[in-house]
């Protein structure tokens, strides 16, 4: 056999060191003491407020640090102090309670097998809500399925909402989807898809679309840390560096993508919000559940697209109090009671806080406002339920065959025919 | 009217719907300033700038994931994938999203884009420049798939698939670019110039799509074909001189059912060719179709001739590519049956 002259020198094998490959694991499992030494928790107001002109290689720090203007006594620090006036805070806690009563509400309705499948976004009601008010009602949102908070702030329907989840006679999607995978056009809220990370780059296209046609609306989108990994995150990230798309790109790192933690999605080693850096993009990561700082931060990223200074990274670093759905049994693979310490708390009692402290608000008027709401909730799931729950046919299921395109093409009418419509 | 070969006509095609609809956009790799590798885009950034007609990235699943979101802002975008072969990386957003976003959203939201991919083989293209993935598409539902035979009908079609408020996958066969190929690989290609289906109206026009056409009326075999294989149905009809009635199908979803069941009642027979590998492929379908609705007039077997079930070979091209030999075979067999 022909011998290469050009062959590398080796180590002789005995020399070397066997490799191991590395299979990242959450601190804490069950029966574990919960762990969040990982979490670096920086003082609020730490951290300055850059112009919404600056370039992104003036904002690293960004990326790495956390946002926070909330302090551990409610006080608001900081220049990224939003200085809401009170009532829009008051208007943003009865949101988010309102996410939260609804949510327990749905949770139990599925309990109770009125219908398939609910997904809570309890510890996360901050991202929604303090993101749907930072920006305006005609922008436009691409959410993944845990941002309910984005409709409730925009004033959505619940009776609306809980008949897509009911797939009653009053579903605007017909019993077509799978319960919350929420469309309402009129909120400038899209489908919401099953797929993870497709509405990425949809969102920067419509954003780029906004851009050719010479519009002032800019669109937003959410994933959650572990849908990062897929390739839509990548594809949306290249087309909104290359093309400045005037696009809010957020990554809702609630440390758990069903039943892995956040390492396994690539975070042991860089924060979510470092992956924008690559791509010439702003990455601001932010305290999650201080509402005052997502909306500053929102409000920043929209100023920034707003003004043709092109798209944002934001990672809203929060914690996923709930199950991951009603189909999800966490006990099975974090300690059960790992929320009760994450070091950021809840974003309600937060807010609650500092407007107690501002003298805003009282402890009294938080029962009340919960009091209300249930009831609210209650009377709205009343009405929903008038509709029909889980088993009542939606409509007619000559409707399956409508919309799959625009005019009825020959072989779908056959084949209602043979279903006898 | 001007004489076209195919991408003139598709140029052109472009061209008219840029200036008639201020929301048509195009787009793709390569597409923009250097005009598109197959020239099919040439001259338009020119003419409408650069935010109508735009060079993208190389990944096909954010051209096609941005389309749908400039479809559902309002755009008509026009997505160019520049080979079939490499629409895969936007299968998802194609099958998941396109398809559905009607359906799912109730008619809130629709994706009214057009993929614009060259198609098939004959080219020595090799495994990832010659496939022919239609059947992976029109099992979609919610997917309209359109393949020309000619420029007059790729320009027409193109113009009703741009129109149409539902996702048109759009493949253009590379092959008859230039001139129309019936399989005779020895032969010096003939130019579409010299064939009347390249006199193309200047303007505006559209074929329906959904619509097949008669390719060459006959009465004793319906034979049924698109894209290339069309011009080789053509060729093997003539040398077999068996008065085989061509079907172009033209749209394979919708199917023009009516045209396919008139002509295999009149026939008797029927064969069904494609480029595409068999187990699966669109003929199946088409085979099934003709079974279920011309069952008491069938004479003899439904034959399909098809590329095999191997990945494209590009050393065996001519073994692979259902020539006109292959497709006589069969036609002497149906009669025989």
């Amino acid at each position: 056999m022909a011998q290469h002259s050009s062959s590398a020198p080796s180590a002789a094998p005995a020399a070397r060191t066997p490799l191991r490959l590395h299979i990242p694991e959450p601190p804490a499992r069950p029966g574990d003491k919960p762990d969040f030494s990982y979490v670096r928790v920086p003082p609020a107001g730490s951290l300055p407020r850059p112009p919404i002109d600056a370039p992104e290689r003036a904002l690293r720090e960004y990326a790495e640090g956390l946002i926070r203007v909330l302090d551990d006594d409610g006080r608001a620090v900081g220049e990224w102090d939003p200085k809401l006036d009170a009532e829009t805070l008051r208007q943003g806690l009865r949101a988010m309670m309102l996410t939260r009563t609804f949510d327990d509400r749905m949770l139990r309705v599925q309990r109770q097998g009125k219908t398939s499948f609910y997904i809570k976004s309890t510890g996360e009601e901050a991202v929604a809500v303090a993101q749907a008010y930072a920006l305006d009602p005609d922008d436009m949102l691409f959410p993944s399925y845990r941002q309910q908070g984005l409709l409730i702030a925009r004033g959505h329907s619940l009776v609306d909402m809980m008949c897509q989840i009911f797939n009653n006679t009053r579903d605007r999607l017909k019993g077509r989807q799978l319960p919350i995978m929420y469309s309402v056009r009129e909120k400038n809220f899209f489908s919401i898809s099953g797929n993870l990370g497709t509405q990425y780059p949809q969102a920067v296209g419509w954003a780029m679309a906004s851009a050719m046609k010479g519009d002032t609306r800019i669109a937003a989108s959410w994933v959650g840390e572990g849908t990062t990994a897929e390739p839509d995150f990548h594809h949306a990230l290249t087309f909104a560096s290359v093309y400045q798309a005037p696009v809010i790109l957020n990554v809702v790192n609630n440390q758990y993508a069903i039943s892995s933690f956040q390492a396994i999605a690539g975070g042991e080693r860089a924060t979510f919000a470092a992956r924008a850096i690559g791509y010439g993009i702003p990455g601001l990561r932010v305290d999650g559940n201080d509402f005052l700082a997502v909306y500053a931060v929102t409000r920043w990223a929209a100023a920034r697209a707003r003004a043709n200074l092109g798209p944002t990274l934001i990672e809203l670093f929060t914690y996923r109090a709930a199950a991951h759905s009603t189909s999800d049994d966490p006990s099975a693979y974090r300690p059960l009671d790992e929320s009760q310490y994450w070091p950021l708390g809840d974003p309600i009692e937060r807010l609650k806080q500092h407007l107690i402290l501002r003298g805003e608000w009282s402890e009294a008027q938080q029962q009340a406002l919960a009091k209300a709401l249930d009831e609210q909730v209650r009377a709205d799931l009343k009405e929903a339920e008038s509709y029909g729950t889980l088993g009542t046919p939606p409509a007619s299921p000559k409707t399956m065959f409508e919309d799959v395109f625009k005019h009825m093409p020959p072989h779908l009418i056959k084949q209602r025919q043979e279903m006898g419509y | 009217m001007s004489t076209m070969n195919m991408i003139q006509a598709i140029n052109s095609a472009l061209d008219v719907m840029l200036g008639r609809d201020d929301n048509v956009v195009v787009f793709g790799e390569d597409v923009g300033y250097f005009g598109g590798v197959f020239r099919a885009t040439a001259g338009l950034q020119k003419k409408y700038g650069k935010t109508r007609v735009f060079d993208t990235p190389i990944a096909e699943g954010g051209i096609l994931g941005t389309a749908i979101g400039m479809g559902v802002y309002g755009l008509r975008p026009v997505a160019e994938i520049q080979f079939a072969d490499y629409i895969y990386p936007a299968f998802d957003q194609l099958v998941s999203e396109a398809a559905r976003l009607r359906y799912r959203s109730g008619g809130e939201f629709w994706a009214p884009i057009t993929v614009r991919a060259p198609c098939g083989g004959g080219i020595f293209g090799g495994q990832t420049h010659s496939q022919s993935p239609e059947g992976v598409f029109t099992h979609v539902c919610g997917l309209k798939t359109v393949i020309p035979s000619n420029p007059y009908d790729a320009k027409g079609l193109l113009i009703a698939a741009i129109e149409d408020d539902d996702p048109v996958i759009f493949f253009e066969p590379k092959r008859i670019y230039n001139g129309p190929f019936d399989g005779h690989h020895d032969r010096p290609l003939q130019p579409w110039s010299k064939f009347p289906q390249s006199e193309v109206p200047d303007g505006y026009y559209r074929i329906e799509l959904g619509k097949a056409a008669v390719a060459r009326p006959g009465s004793a075999v319906t034979v049924l074909a698109y894209g290339t294989m069309v011009h080789v149905c053509l060729a093997a009809v003539e040398e077999t001189g068996i008065d085989g009635e061509v079907i172009d199908l033209r749209t394979l979803v919708p199917i023009d059912l009516d045209t396919i069941v008139e002509s295999v009642k009149k026939t008797g027979r029927c064969v069904i060719v494609h480029e595409a590998t068999r187990t699966s492929g669109f003929g199946a379908e088409l085979s099934a179709l003709v079974q279920e609705n011309c069952f008491y007039h069938l004479e003899a077997p439904i034959e399909r001739v098809t590329g095999w079930d191997t990945p494209y070979p590009h050393a065996f091209e001519w073994q692979y590519f259902p020539g006109p030999a292959r497709v006589g075979r069969a036609l002497k067999k149906v009669m025989e049956g």
